[in-house]
């Protein structure tokens, strides 16, 4: 194993950006900043309900359009899965993150924070997973 | 209307996190999840500087019982372990380092325009919705 592209500078005040606005959402409106809740819960939700969850997917979305827009530089972007491999993992994520509850910020960031037993495991089974797959595709495929 | 305001900022601030610690890169995220080739541990301390921040937060606010603009606080009810959040967990995994995004970072990179994120969002939803109705 080697260290390659490290960059632990920019990782920590983008880590501490993230764990920022997640206490934003934890201290003003008691909320969980966990996307995949966030945003599968927005579809059937009613009024004010509602009103925060498109909110904070739109802070989201516009974060990324502004970035492009406005500091291309600062955007980092490469993507190799085409269309039907970024189909099926776009699945998985789905199917997954809805039978566990939760995903890297839901379980990841806020879980792990609260010490939750079953962020906990789910962040492990997760991390593991991703570990296989990514093996598998680079190593043995 | 206040409310949608600070949910908007924090998601405008979330996102910039993301795009900072380059969760928003696919290489990236499958770079670090390549433990036995070339590792960038990177995304590791993406994760500490989150967990640094929101832990002592997560306490702080706890202290005053109620949240600012809110009247209780939502504490995740769950504490059982049980198969669908283990299964869930490692189905999501595998999505995850299959395409080498998650579901926030999907979100922001949408914005860069690229069709092969939206397709991967909409699928996203799609296995959202589907397993939803399902479990109902």
């Amino acid at each position: 194993m080697t260290i390659v592209n490290f960059t632990p500078f920019s990782a920590l005040v983008g880590g501490a950006l993230i764990g920022l606005a997640a206490a934003g959402m934890w201290w003003l409106l008691g909320r969980i900043a966990g996307v995949s809740s966030v945003l599968g819960n927005a579809v059937g939700a009613k009024g004010s309900d509602l009103m925060w969850r498109l909110a904070f997917i739109g802070g989201l979305l516009a974060a990324g359009i502004v970035a492009a827009t406005m500091f291309p530089d600062a955007v980092h972007f490469e993507m190799e899965s085409g269309y039907l491999q970024a189909v099926a993992a776009g699945l998985l994520v789905g199917i997954g993150t809805n039978l566990g509850g939760g995903c890297t910020s839901g379980h990841g960031v806020c879980g792990v924070s609260r010490l939750s037993v079953r962020s906990l495991v789910a962040t492990g089974a997760f991390m593991a997973s991703g570990f296989v797959i990514v093996f598998v595709m680079r190593h043995l495929l | 209307m206040s409310r949608a305001l600070i949910s908007l900022l924090c998601g405008l601030i979330f996102g910039v996190g993301l795009i900072v610690g380059q969760m928003t890169n696919p290489a990236k995220v499958i770079g670090f999840l390549d433990f036995s080739g070339q590792w960038d541990p990177s995304l590791a301390f993406v994760m500490a500087g989150a967990v640094a921040v929101f832990s002592i937060a997560y306490r702080l606010a706890l202290r005053r019982h109620v949240p600012i603009f809110e009247k209780k606080f939502l504490i995740p009810g769950k504490t059982r372990l049980d198969k669908p959040l283990i299964i869930g967990s490692l189905i999501f995994g595998v999505g995850w380092g299959l395409a080498g995004f998650c579901p926030g970072p999907a979100i922001v990179s949408s914005g860069f325009g690229e069709p092969r994120v939206w397709a991967f969002v909409v699928a996203m939803l799609a296995g959202m919705l589907v397993t939803r109705a399902l479990r109902r």
